[in-house]
């Protein structure tokens, strides 16, 4: 006789980040104790990066129209391929996953938009909670998922926060459906 | 509670049989180590396993059953259920996998329930690749498990015995010849390397070489602390006892590969110098490169007494200045044509002294471009202490001029009332220094700019690579089956392998932050380049 709760909920709702650009999360359930969140972040606009080529190679050419010298424009198209190299792999993030596996761990990981990707696991025996946090940047306030960790020889204090979907930035709507989520596991473990 | 069970990827395809592992304690998770197939005598798996946790001091037992029916072996159900009156346990797993299938079943069975069958909440969790072992909480020690099982792993199902077992390594047995040749080798070497550095650290701390003059001639040079750094390093690496904890460990193999990668680097460089007379046409350029080198300063010293830049300098100071910075030159470059014959035999020597390492012969050569431009050195540490003698007076004056003091006591600046007479002199020469400022200012200038260039000329750096943590994937999720998961290998990034397991670097450039270096430039305070960052123990 099964009590699994092995329900499979792929829930695909649209929600907006801090600046107000569309992200999107998904959240699979695996099993009762084991769940995933995605957070997928807009894709690089193909409007956004012919605006920057263009505004490049157009002052390129203005300095070659004055200077007759063909190395500005070769260093130009050099510049735009590396650019954009390295921004793709290192600095566009698209999509972030929390995979939280009650009384094993949380395992979070960014995959830029190269396919790279970057993981951290943290055990939880090192995890104290999961909270909601407020940031006070200038005029506005900003609201972000973390996970407290303990410190070794104190069992009451905080050691280290690590803040999570740092650059999707989701909005608090969608921050409540993933606390919810992970508080429900914690819970259980 | 959920129990979890780590299961190596390799017994995946292993035949029927019977699992052993070790129950984790506390955490309600096993860990397998090896399935032993049939047919076995159940005597003989007792005393082998007896034997086992008696060679390795791990607590090994017989954790359950497992089953991969191929055809023609069904009904092998109850024969696996009788087992476990065999092997008394507590809890006995039953994993069972079909063919085609991913996913495992899993059922446990509990002693005092004597047979009926508990439905409990199941992880399992394959592992794969080479871990290290820590201590405390529950992922290290299922790698410490692995780890210090390793006479389990001296068996397998090929082998001519009674108990046929697979595990992580039946696939091939890891290690090399080298290593095990390298091994024994290791003891008597590391007793030879001791015994030959402790003869040459006696040496270097007898009376002789520890005479002032002497202790701060080698530790500016950066050779002798290369040197010093050598022997701590080979001291570290050839003492007879074993590593108490990993990071000594990996410490210490750091140490090693560096070493032999810079002897070789070195023993190259040596074979290409050494060709063709490579070192007689380096002599014979050397001479005539500093000989040019006095010559441009020459030149850019006539040009300071001129009128450089079009700046209008104060005659008579710069002539001082001037002519005694050119008759400095003059006996440099006297000494050095004193030297040329005997540059060749010395280069040849120093070339030689490469086969310690590609770093010794990099520090000989920076120490001997330090030697070759000291007269550099000498220009800009006069010219750094005119001007810093300079800048002090001026300040001080100036506060006179104001009517205030520095009040050593308090250390600020207080009022003061002075007598007419003391203003008068104050005045005057705080005029004269004033006035003489922008000649001494150029000078300081130029020579500190010299200078700056020739420190930032030497530099070296080093870097490895390791492995971090772990990562999980979900790997299969069909409905009746427990969770399954597929725990991989994290592998470090070079930015975290540099701060935690960083020895020594070798930098040149200056200790302090940017922002303290313009500071001691304006005020005229000497630099210098001779910092080492310390070793950063974790």
């Amino acid at each position: 006789m099964q009590n699994g709760n092995q329900q499979f909920i792929m829930e695909d709702e649209t929600y907006t980040d801090i600046d107000g650009k569309a992200i999107s999360l998904e959240c699979q359930s695996h099993s009762g104790f084991c769940r995933e969140f995605t957070v997928s972040s807009a894709k690089v606009s193909i409007g956004r990066v012919m605006v920057y080529t263009s505004a490049v190679w157009l002052s390129a050419y203005t300095i070659f129209f004055f200077t007759e010298n063909t190395a500005v424009l070769s260093s130009a198209i050099i510049i735009t391929l590396v650019g954009m190299m390295v921004h793709i792999h290192f600095v566009k993030v698209d999509h972030e996953t929390l995979l939280i596996i009650g009384s094993l761990g949380v395992q979070v990981s960014s995959s830029y938009a190269s396919g790279r990707e970057s993981t951290d696991f943290i055990e939880m025996g090192k995890i104290k909670d999961i909270v909601i946090n407020e940031a006070i940047h200038m005029q506005t306030v900003v609201y972000y998922l973390c996970i407290l960790l303990k410190d070794p020889t104190d069992s009451d204090a905080v050691s280290c926060v690590v803040p999570l979907f740092q650059s999707s930035k989701p909005r608090l709507s969608c921050l409540v459906k993933v606390y919810k989520s992970c508080q429900d596991i914690l819970a259980k473990c | 509670m959920v129990l979890k069970i780590f299961f190596p990827q390799c017994c995946n395809k292993a035949d029927s049989g019977l699992l052993v592992g070790r129950w984790i304690p506390g955490q309600n998770s096993a860990v397998v180590l090896a399935v032993i197939h049939y047919p076995f005598i159940p005597g003989q798996v007792k005393q082998y396993i007896h034997q086992m946790r008696g060679q390795s001091g791990v607590d090994l037992t017989v954790l359950g059953s497992w089953s991969m029916p191929k055809e023609g072996q069904e009904g092998m159900e109850s024969f696996l259920r009788d087992l476990s009156t065999i092997f008394p346990q507590g809890q006995w797993l039953q994993l069972s996998r079909e063919m085609g299938k991913i996913g495992f079943r899993c059922h446990i069975l509990t002693r005092d329930q004597n047979g009926k069958l508990v439905q409990q909440e199941k992880e399992l969790k394959e592992e794969n690749g080479v871990p290290d072992p820590q201590t405390e909480s529950q992922l290290p020690q299922v790698f410490g498990t692995v780890c210090q099982s390793e006479p389990l792993f001296f068996l397998d199902k090929y082998d001519d015995s009674p108990v046929k077992l697979t595990h992580w390594q039946s696939e091939g047995r890891e290690g090399s010849i080298i290593v095990e040749l390298m091994k024994q080798a290791s003891t008597p070497v590391c007793l030879l390397t001791t015994w030959i550095l402790t003869l040459w650290t006696s040496l270097c701390s007898s009376r002789i070489l520890n005479v002032r003059p002497m202790r701060f001639i080698s530790s500016k040079l950066s050779t002798c602390v290369q040197l010093s750094y050598r022997t701590e390093h080979l001291q570290t690496v050839s003492s007879p006892t074993r590593a108490s904890t990993h990071t000594h460990f990996m410490r210490k193999a750091n140490i090693f590969v560096s070493f032999f990668v810079d002897v070789s680097l070195g023993l190259l460089l040596i074979s290409w110098l050494y060709r063709e007379n490579r070192i007689g046409k380096l002599a014979n350029t050397l001479v005539p490169a500093a000989d040019h080198v006095a010559k441009e300063l020459e030149e850019l010293l006539q040009w300071l007494m001129g009128a450089p830049a079009g700046l209008k300098m104060n005659r008579a100071l710069d002539q001082v200045l001037g002519r005694f910075f050119l008759y400095h030159i003059h006996l440099w470059i006297s000494y050095i044509h004193l030297m040329s014959p005997f540059i060749e035999m010395i280069l040849w020597y120093v070339g030689l002294s490469a086969c310690l390492g590609l770093t010794f012969a990099l520090s000989l050569l920076s120490d001997i471009t330090a030697l070759l431009t000291f007269h550099i050195y000498c220009f800009y540490v006069y010219g750094a202490r005119l001007y810093c003698l300079k800048v002090y007076g001026l300040s001080s004056l100036w506060r006179l001029f104001r009517g205030k003091k520095w009040n050593v006591l308090r250390q600020r600046v207080d009022s003061c009332s002075y007598d007419l007479d003391q203003l008068f002199i104050g005045t005057l020469l705080f005029t004269i220094l004033l006035f003489l400022l922008p000649t001494t200012a150029l000078y300081y200038l130029v020579f500190t700019m010299l200078r700056l260039v020739v420190v930032m000329f030497p530099g070296i750096f080093r870097s490895y690579r390791l492995a971090e943590g772990v990562k999980f994937r979900v790997l299969c999720e069909e409905p009746g089956t427990p969770l399954h998961l597929m725990m991989d290998i994290n592998p470090l990034k070079v930015s975290s392998v540099i701060q935690t397991y960083r020895t020594t670097t070798y930098s040149c450039y200056p200790k302090d932050s940017w922002l303290a270096l313009c500071k001691k430039l304006f005020l005229g305070e000497l630099i210098y380049p001779w910092r080492h960052k310390t070793t950063k123990i974790d």
